[in-house]
Order: structure tokens, then sequence, then C-alpha cells
């Protein structure tokens, strides 16, 4: 269709695959990990979900940072169709899914919890044995052999141990900024600190990514869930300020039009 | 505890009336009549074997290969030695169940060394799977157990160790009754990298030494 090129583009490709356009992280420190990820889910140019929750337990000590797409073609996987018969959800689901079920009957069987390698070896197993799935992971875990431990599996299915991790759309923009940042052996505050500011910086600059900050820590303690809301992060180059919704107008005492 | 299970023995699939049954005490039997051995869980690792049918041993030494194999393509780690254990206790079990299998004529002991230290299992034809601190099957084994329960193994080093198994195997062997034996040891320990391999020459010669001394001491008396 035609459209003047004045007029904005309203044209919804609803159709579009839904994409976990996505920044997630992970990261070692001295004593365990952090895992971050942002939490928008995208349609084309619709936000689908702007609350998702990327980052999915495992086991207790074991937590995975899932990015990649929904696939809306069933042939696509007979996995999909075994589990997921009627509706959507992403390859990443089915895969942690699939691996959490796997963990547990291991866990039964060694009588004490999972290490997070063999956690992520049963991920690259499916994920490199199944490459028309579309998965980018990043697993991370304490356990007490190795202590806290960063594997990244992305598309295709290579598994590697790493001091850190990064992926989906958003991670592009953190590569520079890890090579600066990054250091060995931070404290658990500097290591939540980095990755909040890197999942903020890569939401500033990555459409794909946004919403709030969501970050788990895992040490032999155990685990804990931070949140972080998206209007609370620092503002970089050229952000604008949080503007108030329209719909304040609504509930004002004299409502005054352009007026906030 | 010898008794002859008339018409309840022919076959792996029945049970006597007192509740046995007797084709797998049989198989035990096979077990029994071999030479001994012994297995040791030391302070630093395990001394030890496979006593029994030499072919049903084979068949089970290639069966542990293959489930540690598996577990290692799986789960991306060594096998850990309970795990190994059981899933032979499973195998070896496997085949009291059905008419068409005999039950494996074999003992194991299985000594490994894992992330949590050296630990000390053994298999029985039954399918009775223990960790032990150590364990003693083929025809010299309740002496052999009277030896080791002699000895203070949470203090002793797998040399000591190798030293007093040596000892233990040459007291058993009765002059008169049994025939000239060879003595063959291995181990899995921190001295030999937690590897498994055969006891090193000087320290089996050594042994060997020691433990014939010994029993000339235990003669002069």
């Amino acid at each position: 269709m035609k459209t003047n090129k004045n007029q904005m583009d309203l044209e919804m490709n609803l159709n579009a695959p839904h994409s976990m356009g996505t920044t997630i992280i992970g990261v070692t420190y001295n004593g365990g990990v952090v895992l971050g990820a942002d939490s928008r889910t995208s349609t084309g140019m619709y936000v689908a979900n702007r609350a998702s929750d990327k980052i999915t337990q495992l086991t207790d000590n074991v937590y995975v940072c899932r990015s990649g797409s929904i696939n809306l073609s069933f042939a696509s996987t007979h996995l999909t169709l075994l589990f997921y018969l009627g509706f959507l959800a992403a390859d990443s689901q089915i895969v942690s899914d699939y691996v959490r079920y796997f963990l547990h009957q291991h866990t039964i069987q060694l009588g004490q919890s999972a290490t997070s390698k063999v956690a992520a070896n049963l991920i690259r197993l499916l994920s490199y044995n199944n490459k028309m799935l579309e998965t980018g992971l990043i697993v991370g875990g304490w356990d007490k052999y190795e202590g806290g431990k960063i594997y990244a599996i992305p598309l295709g299915g290579t598994l590697i141990e790493q001091p850190f991790a990064i992926g989906g759309s958003g991670s592009s923009y953190l590569y520079g900024f890890f090579d600066q940042a990054w250091k060995e052996g931070m404290t658990k505050d500097e290591a939540e600190q980095l990755v909040v500011k890197a999942v903020s910086l890569a939401i500033a600059r990555d459409g794909a990514s946004g919403g709030v900050v969501r970050t788990v820590i895992i040490n032999s303690e155990g685990v804990t869930r931070n949140f972080y809301p998206g209007d609370k992060l620092q503002l970089w180059h050229e952000e604008l300020e949080p503007q108030n919704s329209l719909l304040d107008l609504l509930n004002s005492s004299n409502p005054e039009p352009m007026n906030i | 505890m010898s008794s002859i299970g008339t018409g309840y023995d022919l076959s792996v699939t029945t049970f006597s009336p007192d509740g046995r049954v007797f084709q797998i005490e049989y198989a035990s039997k096979a077990v029994d009549n071999s030479g001994t051995v012994i297995g040791i869980k030391c302070k630093d690792g395990i001394v030890m074997a496979v006593a029994g049918l030499a072919a049903d041993g084979r068949q089970i030494v290639a069966r542990a290969k293959s489930e540690a194999t598996s577990y290692q393509s799986v789960y991306g780690e060594p096998i850990p030695v309970k795990e190994l254990a059981e899933r032979l206790a499973s195998y070896v079990h496997l085949c009291t169940l059905y008419w068409w299998l005999r039950p494996f004529g074999c003992g194991v002991i299985l000594g490994g060394y894992d992330r949590d230290g050296p630990q000390l299992y053994m298999v029985e034809p039954s399918g009775i799977s223990y960790r032990y601190f150590g364990a003693a099957v083929g025809k010299g084994k309740q002496a052999a157990k009277t030896e080791i329960e002699k000895l203070k193994l949470s203090e002793m080093t797998c040399r000591e160790g190798v030293i007093e198994v040596a000892k233990i195997i040459y007291k058993l062997h009765d002059e008169a009754k049994d025939k000239a034996f060879e003595l063959e040891m291995s181990w899995v320990c921190d001295e030999s990298k937690q590897q498994h391999q055969k006891v090193p020459d000087d320290l089996l010669e050594e042994a060997k030494a020691a433990a014939r001394i010994a029993l000339e001491e235990m003669d002069a008396d």
C-alpha cells in the first residue's frame, strides 16, 4: 500500500515471528554468578509482553537466560508438537522444560544437586542435535565442586564455558562495553551493578530490548531475584526523561489539553 | 547353609517354598570356588578386582565401560562411582529375572576415585550392591574378611594398604590344598594420580617380600 513518506507507517504485521529480541547476560564473580535480562517480547513492532521473565529455573542452583524466537510452524519440530499442541511456545522454553525434567531425574539418581556443567551439557545436546531450533541460551549456576560457572550455548549448539557471556539482539551493543568494564574477581554487588548497567545500555540502543531489568544471583547461600523498573534506570546519552502517560489527563482535576 | 533345592532349582524364575531362588545361590557358588579377591578403601585410594567365571567378568567389565562412556556423553562429566555401581548392579540383577538368561557367575569389586573421593563397591551375582570399606570374594573370603576387619583402614595410606593386602592373600593360601598362585594387584589413588593402574613392580615385590616374612614369623610361633 502506497504511503505518503511524511506519514508514519502504521501497518503492523502481527504474523511476524515473535522474537525475544532480547538482551541476556551472565557474569561470574568471586563466589557465584549473576544472570540478567531485559523483559521485552516483540511481534514485529508490537510489544507482545513488556514484562516477560527470561531467566528460567532449571534446578535449585542452576538457572538459564533464554533468547530466540517463537516458531509459528508446528512442522519445524516434533518436540513442539508433542508438548505444546495447540499453542505457541518459544523453542527456548521447550528446551529448558525438557532439561528441567532430565535434571530432576538426574538429581534423584545422584542423590544430590546437579552441577551447572551437567545442565549446560544437556541443553547443548538438545540444541546441537536439533539445529532447526532457534535458541541462544546462557546457563549459570553454582555447585560445590566448581563454584559459580557461566556457559554460553548460542545458535548451532556450541557449548563454551566463559567468565561472562552476553546474548540476544541487544548484546551487539555490549561487546565493547564488556571489553572495557569486565574484570576478574568482582564482588557480588559490583557484578550485579555491572549487569544492570549493561542491560540498561542495551535497552537504550536496541529497539527489541526494553521494559525492566531482572537479575538472578546464585551462590552458596542460595538464589536472589532482583527487579529494576525501567523508568528508574540511569539515563544515557540523548535519552529522554520518562513521560507521564497521556491517560493522566482523564484523572486530573482540571484537564487542560496538551498541558502535562 | 548348603542345601539342594530339588525341583525348585531348575530355573531362575522359580522361588522355593522358603522364599529362596536357588539359581542365584548357585551362581554365588561359582564365585566362591574361584580365587580370593580383596578390595580395601584406604585414606587416599582403593586397592582391588573380579573373581569368578572369567568370561562373565569380561562381559560385566565391557558393560561398565559402556555405561561410563554413555554417562560422559550425556552429562558431560565422568560417571560417579555410586552411579556406575548402581548401573552394574541393575544389569546383573536383570539377568536374574528371565528364564532365558542365566545369572552372572561373578562377583565384582569396583573401586573408583571421583570428585567425592575414593569409594569401594561390591556387586554380587544376585544384583546386590553395597559400598564397603573392605570387601572380599572367592574361596577364602570369610578368612579374608576377618583379617581385613583387623586393619585400621581410615589411617592407612594406599602404599601401606598394598603391603597389608599382600600379607592377607599369602596368609589365606593353603600350601597343602591350593595350587601355586600368582598375586596381582591394582590400585586407584592419589599416587597413581586418581588413575587405575597395576601396582608398580617395585612396590609389588616389596609387598610380596613383606608377606613372605610375615608368614615365616607366623609359622615360627
